[in-house]
């Protein structure tokens, strides 16, 4: 496995990456799929390193996901979920990750809802940091197993027309999504409600669109983002019926982008809201394949950094 | 006891540029000259530095009383003399609020007991800074206040923010706003701009601050009293008031020493140190201030120094307390301003001094004069040095510039007549 383009010792963030470190996630990533399509699925790749799983939000699919990829490379994995809290009473979250680092860990996966927290925390301890989402920062595994799917499929990004649907200002998985997808080649389109759409998002070299219609013209790939009811509270939309007959993809809205369109969502997916079941359901959705790709990518992730960097 | 301070070069309005000696006695300057010569006076050679009109920051927090664990009269006014500041003026926002005569009382009696300069009390414009009942001005105007703000808190309320003008104009003492309509700004921590779009945090736009610039300046040209916007950030905001300057209406600005130095960029680490209000703008944002300080725009620079302790502010970008210390990196991104190009060196002490000194009414500061009180701020614009923790003389250090080489250092600060701060190696 090559390991020429990857010497970082955090994953914090895809906006950083070049285009060959990203490849080099991929390339390894195609192994460990291999790795786990084996009957025993498990390499020594990272025995005797411990991996923690740092939860300050609620998350099954990806705390799982980054369980079973440290599982299977051997590492020991621990997971803690704690409450992440503005106030100051008790422990504090550098405190928490000092008292993690004293108990040895090599690798610390956080899911924060302050953006931000995994560099915070990077500057601060020894362990490698690994960011399974700050925020509406970023969440570059998912960007990275987005970008496995995609390649499985399509074979090739550049050149793609990919429309990212839904609230672009809260999500960390569009940030990620944009960086990603634009330095492999693909041109990116954003979609959505402009109270949910980034004051200068052109600066990242996206199209940016409020018509369904228009914003799904010729394109490739849908990407719908999970939209949240309490955004309604931020007088973001009126309801998530309205949202939703504006901006669902459904089997009629679906047919304004290309013939051979696929569909994919990080999840969890509100049925019937953002998405339709009879699309997400459907042999145009990508969205199981993005989660079984999801434990090879954080596989690839874990060993690349565990690797030593002389 | 007599000083006389040799041959430094003075820049001060209303004096020839040049080197000269100064005499000063009981607190005053009782001649300025060539030669002068004084058997019983302490000689301090000033030979090839920059003898400037005490500086004057318009605009700290000192936290005293309420939270003398991040900082208090005595730490603050230490490191204002060390930064070379002869006078700090410090916000209402203490605990408990300097809204009545006790608490300004306090302030300037504790200032007297153990401040090294002078530490001059803003009392509030209302009650608990609640922006809707107006303090007791009149009494703490007469303990010693120069000035009313609810700084940190814009006055929402038109009708508040009109009778406060009025009512302080019997006084003839400035209310300093803090523009921001907090009905847009809303729960934002950075600018919203590229470090927003980018950050993914919470944006505040520049337009909540110039709204409520130009409201504010809408009713001083209404009342025709003293108004002084604080913290000026934004190009939008520069225009608003170089606008109503046009129209000669009396206002003032400032601007502080981060929002020139840095720009947005810097949330990128996001680093707590980073976090304040209003945010760090954009370059456009930046040259505009820049444009501003130098056609006059802006009045003058003011730290807005707001200490928090390493428990507060040493956690979660979202998390931390706005503000940033400043008091002693200030006169260094003046220097930086001036060898940049973007100031002369004789806007300084009309920046730093004079104009501060006409706002707050001190009549005896701002230049350097016989018989004038003797606050004095003398510089060495060359030196080099690094802004390490453990020259930090404030209780806290949420600094942004920390580990930052910078140039020029106060060598000797004198506030009226007294040695505050005094480094004989610089």
């Amino acid at each position: 496995m090559s390991k020429v383009h990857f010497k970082r010792k955090h994953l914090l963030e895809i906006k950083s990456l070049s285009k060959e470190e990203i490849e080099t996630i991929i390339e390894t990533a195609r192994s460990m799929r291999e790795v786990l399509s084996r009957p025993i699925k498990k390499v020594p790749a990272l025995r005797g390193k411990t991996v923690v799983n740092l939860f300050f939000e609620p998350s099954t699919r990806t705390r799982t996901s980054f369980e079973l990829a440290a599982k299977s490379l051997s590492a020991d994995v621990v997971n803690f979920a704690a409450q992440a809290s503005s106030v100051v009473k008790g422990e504090t979250l550098l405190d928490t990750v000092k008292n993690i680092e004293a108990m040895n860990a090599d690798i610390i996966v956080i899911r924060h809802s302050a953006e931000g927290s995994p560099h915070f925390l990077a500057e601060r301890t020894k362990a490698s940091i690994v960011n399974a989402g700050d925020g509406a920062h970023e969440h570059p595994t998912q960007a990275l197993l987005d970008l496995l799917t995609l390649l499985d499929h399509k074979k090739r990004v550049d050149g793609l027309l990919i429309a990212i649907v839904g609230d672009i200002l809260h999500s960390r998985v569009a940030r990620s999504g944009i960086y990603c997808w634009k330095k492999m080649g693909a041109h990116v389109r954003v979609v959505g409600p402009p109270t949910l759409m980034p004051r200068f998002i052109e600066e990242l070299g996206v199209e940016v669109y409020s018509d369904l219609k228009e914003g799904l013209k010729d394109v490739d790939v849908i990407y719908t983002l999970r939209i949240q009811l309490e955004r309604q509270k931020g007088s973001f939309f009126p309801n998530l019926s309205e949202y939703s007959s504006i901006y669902a993809i459904t089997p009629e809205t679906i047919k304004y982008a290309k013939k051979d369109a696929v569909v994919m969502h990080p999840g969890p997916v509100n049925r019937d809201v953002e998405l339709f079941a009879e699309v997400a359901d459907s042999s145009r959705s990508l969205i199981l394949n993005q989660v079984t790709n999801g434990v090879a990518v954080r596989m690839a992730v874990l060993y690349l950094i565990a690797g030593e960097r002389k | 006891m007599k000083l006389l301070l040799k041959k430094g070069r003075i820049i001060s309005p209303g004096i020839k540029d040049g080197e000269y000696d100064i005499l000063i006695e009981n607190g005053r300057i009782i001649r300025i000259g060539k030669g002068i010569s004084e058997k019983k006076a302490r000689v301090i050679n000033l030979r090839g530095l920059l003898t400037f009109p005490g500086f004057i920051d318009i605009h700290t927090h000192l936290r005293d009383p309420g939270w003398e664990y991040k900082e208090d009269i005595e730490s603050g006014s230490k490191a204002g003399a060390w930064g070379g500041f002869t006078a700090i003026v410090c916000m209402a926002n203490t605990n408990p609020v300097n809204d009545n005569p006790s608490v300004t009382r306090y302030i300037r009696e504790k200032a007297k007991e153990v401040a090294v300069i002078k530490v001059l009390p803003v009392g509030a414009v209302t009650k608990g800074l609640k922006g809707e009942e107006l303090s007791e001005m009149g009494g703490m105007f007469k303990e010693g206040a120069v000035a009313f703000s609810d700084d940190g808190n814009y006055i929402q309320n038109s009708t508040v923010m009109r009778r406060a003008l009025e009512y302080s104009g019997i006084f003839d003492l400035p209310i300093i706003s803090h523009p921001e309509d907090t009905t847009l700004s809303g729960e934002g921590v950075v600018n919203e701009g590229i470090s927003s779009l980018i950050s993914g945090m919470k944006g505040i736009p520049s337009e909540s601050e110039e709204i409520a610039a130009f409201r504010d300046a809408t009713l001083c040209a209404l009342t025709g009293r003293k108004l002084h916007l604080t913290h000026i950030s934004s190009k939008g905001s520069v225009e608003i008031i170089r606008n109503f300057k046009k129209k000669k209406v009396k206002l003032t600005c400032d601007v502080t020493p981060h929002h020139l130095f840095f720009t947005e960029k810097e949330v990128f680490k996001f680093n707590p140190n980073f976090k304040m209000k209003p945010p760090l703008r954009s370059e456009e944002d930046r040259n505009a201030l820049f444009k501003g300080l130098a056609d006059g725009t802006i009045d003058m620079i003011a730290t807005d120094h707001a200490p928090h302790d390493k428990a507060s502010k040493e956690v979660e970008f979202n998390f931390a307390p706005f503000g940033v210390i400043g008091l002693q990196t200030a006169l260094s991104v003046v220097i930086w301003l001036w060898k940049d190009g973007i100031i002369n060196l004789h806007d300084i002490p009309v920046k730093c001094s004079l104009n501060p000194a006409k706002l707050l009414g001190l009549k005896d500061c701002g230049v350097i004069k016989e018989k004038r009180v003797a606050s004095i701020t003398v510089v060495n614009p060359d030196v080099r040095w690094t802004f390490t923790e453990d020259l930090i003389l404030s209780k806290s250090s949420n600094s942004p510039f920390l580990g930052m080489k910078l140039k020029g250092r106060a060598v000797l600060t004198i506030s009226e007549g007294r040695i505050a701060y005094y480094d004989e190696k610089l």
